[in-house]
């Protein structure tokens, strides 16, 4: 077969950062061609309705990085794009009501007053100091990332980040450099002393890495999703109305109306290159197409190692791209039930089922959680963020009924068996999750109508994630800004020439922020590369 | 001392934020919880229950209740057929607009009107001459908007609806009620209001939140409708314009050309209130959007050192608009962030040449005390007309 059409650019997995680059680009003008393995568009980010009237966000299920210019730019409310956020913040209790943090700061001192004064009254400070250090890394993260090792050429945007940094003060920089290094608990035990209050706090800080709460760099991790923001502001985390992949079908509605060619059930084989350029890809099912640049919107092991091929690149590159660490730590197990679930400690349908609930009774509950994984199982007693979306987007489940979705960490990809065993591990694993559930609502077992258990391995076989990494690569400190994926081809750009890099592997990472997908475009539109 | 609705048993109990307002000399909630965010989203997303029942509303009947509510209002309401209802606004004789409501014809003989203003005198004294009787039933019925796109699903839960159609009205039992059902709203959004008995007010009010469990259904204040309906570019009496009744001079005032309402004013037909003005004089001014450029609102933030906060209710205090020289040109009345939009918007006024879409003004924003402009830009009304709102 030969090509018929010659494209400005092939965009390779049609996730929602690749969705992203192509609404940009083809807004811009250019001809774009986006090809997605499966039959539904939105990778990470989608709805499956496997008992009818059930709408699972199969993987990712709350949304909040998600930039405010992507969804100016892109008229996403007009394509349908609704976020409504979350109403707080739940931890359930064994004994004890449990604790429930309100955005309105009277309600939750309340709460937090119940475990500690002292913390209740410190707790607006933290969230102070840690909008201060957002303040910082957020122009960041829209920026192409800072790269150090071509200072000449970019040195207008190093030294923006030298007067940024100047800009803290002394202490503010301590404070910047602790905050890279240490553990998520390290930076909650100098600010409270409530263990009820830390844990929920501290588990920001592990989602989507093979680390624990007393890990260090974890502090970082839980800045960047401190960050998360709805409306421009510090807000809660938010729901897409019907389901996440909604959020997908609008960006790609998006990128239809400005002109984007999508195809799916279009799995890439190979991307084609000549004398080290990329020039177009060719397709599982024989098709090839053609184009000025391409674009993966894949992880960089599946771009460089499936797609390219390591003969194509020299041995340091292979080398680095060999050592970016994807290590998946989590699943997810999403429930359709007959009834509400009731909390003992909090009973009722109450505005505190509307957040995310978060199973993390202690620090040393998650620490625990955090050594069996070490050792190649899956948490007797795992870490849970739980959502029950229907109760605030109706459209999801059928009147009376509910969805229920459990994130659940830790399920390391690597068993002590090899990740094949899965297979046999995953239905025990979903025993694991819902009698965990059952502990904290007991009758939970028996509203469950169907149940959907997705291990680190489903997610790579499914949903294309190599290793099962939620992010494609863990959001390591040393795996972000200038050394995402690698040293020296953070700035979306690989050594193959025209062959671009658009989703979570790059600058700045994983998440539903489309910030990857939004600045690859930005780069190769403002520097003429297409 | 502020009047109780007929629901006043329910929403006072359901107010857990101790807000309310005064609605035309009644007592209503201005937001149930802290934060009226849940109520907004409640209305977007699942339903929302409003307790409409301060509209003023008065029952026209009789052999000429068509031809007295034609020579009242702008639009030619003989002509409307039963079970329909139509948007629409009156004048004083020289074209300035008193108010805005919807008329419903009921039966052959019977109207009901709307008015956000207490204005009875006004309707009642153009009255003499026709056979009919005004009657003010305002406090005889509870009227209840339940809006949102889960509204239908809820309803048809209590009763038999029969696809009603936008902007059509029919009586319904609801929930072993009897009510009377109209497919309109304040919101832009899928929605319907009740009328019923003032005295099944709370039946009605507990069988919708019982039922609503299902379907999202939350209690929202006024704050949450005062987002909504700038989202559907409805423009408020006392807000957007000012009745002729309340007017000191001719400038205050305004004719319905110059209120977005131009398109509900029907000339060519038998003589009306204000038609020979409107005929002459359709006003200098028009309504509009503006968006503003939300980076420079963060600008302005970030140079006090603060990151950017928007009040959760709208603002209803009017800011100066300015062109490109610094000339003030014109006003916005009412502005809001809009949450489902994810951008700051507002209803604004200015001379006829400023108003076309595109046009870049300036808008007074004042952070931390200090005054200064943000840019907007001129866009059409409404800024959110999702098509549920019409489907059928
Ligand atoms: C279980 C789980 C829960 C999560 N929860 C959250 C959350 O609540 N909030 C949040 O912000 N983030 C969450 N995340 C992370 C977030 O979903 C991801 O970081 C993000 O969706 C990744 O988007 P992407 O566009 O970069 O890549 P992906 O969504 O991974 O897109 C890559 C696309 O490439 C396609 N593809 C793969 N191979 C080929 C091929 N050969 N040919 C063509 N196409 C191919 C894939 O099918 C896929 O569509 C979660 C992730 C998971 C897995």
């Amino acid at each position: 077969m030969t090509a018929t059409t010659r494209y400005d650019a092939i965009i390779v997995g049609g996730g929602h950062n690749g969705l992203v680059c192509a609404a940009y680009l083809a807004g811009a003008g250019r001809k774009v061609l986006l090809l997605e393995r499966r039959h539904l568009l939105g990778g990470a980010a989608v709805t499956e309705e496997h008992l009818a009237g059930f709408k699972y966000s199969a993987c990712s299920y709350v949304v909040s990085l998600l930039r405010p210019e992507i969804i100016h730019d892109l008229e996403l409310a007009k394509h349908g794009l609704s976020i409504i956020p979350l109403a707080c913040s739940f931890t359930p209790d064994l004994s004890g009501p449990g604790l429930v943090r309100w955005p309105d700061f009277a309600r939750t001192h309340d709460e937090i007053s119940r475990l500690s004064r002292r913390d209740a009254d410190r707790y607006p400070e933290f969230g102070k100091a840690m909008g201060k250090m957002g303040d910082f890394i957020r122009p960041l993260l829209m920026q192409p990332a800072p790269d150090p090792t071509r200072l000449p050429r970019r040195l207008g945007e190093s030294l923006s980040l030298l007067r940024r940094l100047r800009k803290l003060g002394p202490r503010g920089l301590a404070q910047f450099v602790q905050l890279m290094t240490q553990s998520a608990v390290d930076l909650l035990d100098r600010w409270f002393e409530s263990d009820r209050l830390k844990a929920p706090m501290a588990c920001s800080g592990i989602i989507g890495t093979f680390l624990g709460v007393r890990s260090p760099t974890t502090a970082y991790v839980l800045l960047h999703h401190y960050m998360g923001e709805i409306d421009g502001a510090y807000r809660a985390w938010g729901f897409a109305r019907g389901g996440t992949g909604a959020i997908s079908e609008a960006i790609a509605s998006a990128a239809r109306a400005r002109g984007a060619e999508i195809l799916c059930e279009a799995a890439v084989e190979k991307i084609t290159t000549r004398r080290g350029s990329a020039r177009g890809v060719v397709l599982e099912d024989g098709r090839e197409f053609e184009a000025r640049v391409v674009i993966s919107a894949c992880d960089p092991r599946r771009t460089f190692f499936s797609f390219v091929g390591r003969d194509q690149l020299d041995d340091d590159f292979v080398a680095q791209i060999t050592r970016y660490r994807y290590r998946g730590s989590s699943g997810k197990v999403n429930l359709a039930l007959d009834r509400l679930p009731d909390f003992s400690c909090r009973p009722g349908r109450g505005l505190h089922l509307q957040g995310d609930i978060a199973i993390a009774p202690s620090i040393d509950y998650l620490e625990r959680a955090y050594d069996e994984a070490k050792h190649g199982a899956f948490s007797r007693r795992p870490y849970i963020n739980l959502v029950i979306p229907s109760l605030t987007d109706p459209t999801v489940a059928p009147p009376g009924k509910h969805v229920m979705s459990a994130f659940v960490q830790y399920a390391p990809y690597q068993l002590a068996e090899g990740p094949a065993a899965w297979d046999q591990q995953r239905e025990a694993f979903g025993d694991t999750v819902v009698e965990t559930l059952e502990e904290y609502c007991p009758g939970l077992k028996d509203a469950i109508l169907h149940r959907q258990v997705l291990t680190p391995l489903d997610l790579e076989r499914e949903y294309g994630l190599t290793e099962g990494n939620i992010f494609h690569g863990e959001l390591s400190l040393e795996q972000l800004l200038f050394m995402r994926p690698t040293m020296g081809w953070a700035r979306y750009q690989t050594p193959i020439q025209n062959l671009w890099l658009c989703a979570s592997g790059a600058h700045p990472g994983g998440g539903l922020m489309g910030a990857p997908g939004a600045l690859c475009a930005r780069r190769l539109l403002e520097e003429h590369y297409l | 001392m502020l009047l109780p609705t007929p629901v006043h048993s329910r929403t006072f109990a359901a107010c857990r934020s101790f807000r309310f307002k005064d609605w035309g000399g009644y007592l209503a909630v201005a937001a149930y919880d802290p934060s009226s965010e849940v109520e907004y989203y409640a209305v977007r997303h699942g339903c929302g229950l409003f307790d409409v029942s301060p509209l003023r509303k008065y029952d026209i009947s009789g052999p000429d209740a068509g031809a007295f509510l034609s020579y009242l209002t702008v639009r030619d309401v003989a002509k409307l057929a039963v079970g329909r209802v139509s948007y629409l606004c009156w004048c004083n004789d020289d074209g300035q607009l008193i108010d805005d409501g919807t008329v419903t014809r009921i039966d052959a003989e019977h109207y009901r009107l709307t008015a956000t203003l207490p204005g009875l005198h006004w309707v009642d004294d153009r009255a003499s001459g026709f056979n009919v009787t005004v009657s003010d039933v305002t406090d005889r019925l509870v009227a209840l908007a339940l809006q949102g796109p889960q509204a239908r699903g809820l309803l048809e839960q209590l009763g038999e609806l029969n696809k009603l159609r936008f902007f059509r009205s029919r009586a319904v039992r609801l929930a072993g009620l009897d009510c009377y059902l109209t497919r309109t709203g304040y919101t832009g959004d899928l929605g319907y209001e009740i009328w019923a008995d003032a005295a099944d007010g709370p039946a009605l009010w507990d069988a919708l939140l019982a039922a609503g469990a299902a379907f999202g259904l939350r209690p929202a204040g006024l704050e949450a409708l005062d987002i909504c309906r700038i989202e559907a570019g409805f423009v408020l009496n006392g807000i957007d314009y000012r009745s002729a009744l309340q007017c000191h001079t001719a400038a205050q005032s305004s004719t319905p050309y110059e209120c977005g309402l131009g398109w509900a004013v029907d000339l060519e037909r038998e003589p009306f209130v204000g038609q020979a003005a409107l005929r002459k004089r359709r006003g200098e001014e028009r309504l509009f959007g503006v968006v503003a450029d939300w980076p420079a609102i963060e600008a302005l933030f970030r140079l006090q050192g603060l990151p950017p906060t928007i009040p959760s209710a709208a603002s209803r205090e009017g800011v100066p608009l300015y062109d490109g020289d610094g000339c003030q040109i014109g006003r916005v009345t009412s502005r809001t962030w809009s949450p489902q939009l994810k951008q700051y918007i507002g209803i604004a006024a200015a001379p006829q040449a400023h108003a076309v879409p595109g046009t870049r003004l300036q808008m007074e924003f004042t952070v931390e005390y200090q005054r200064r402009q943000v840019p907007v830009t001129v866009t059409e009304l409404p800024f959110f007309d999702p098509p549920r709102k019409r489907s059928r």
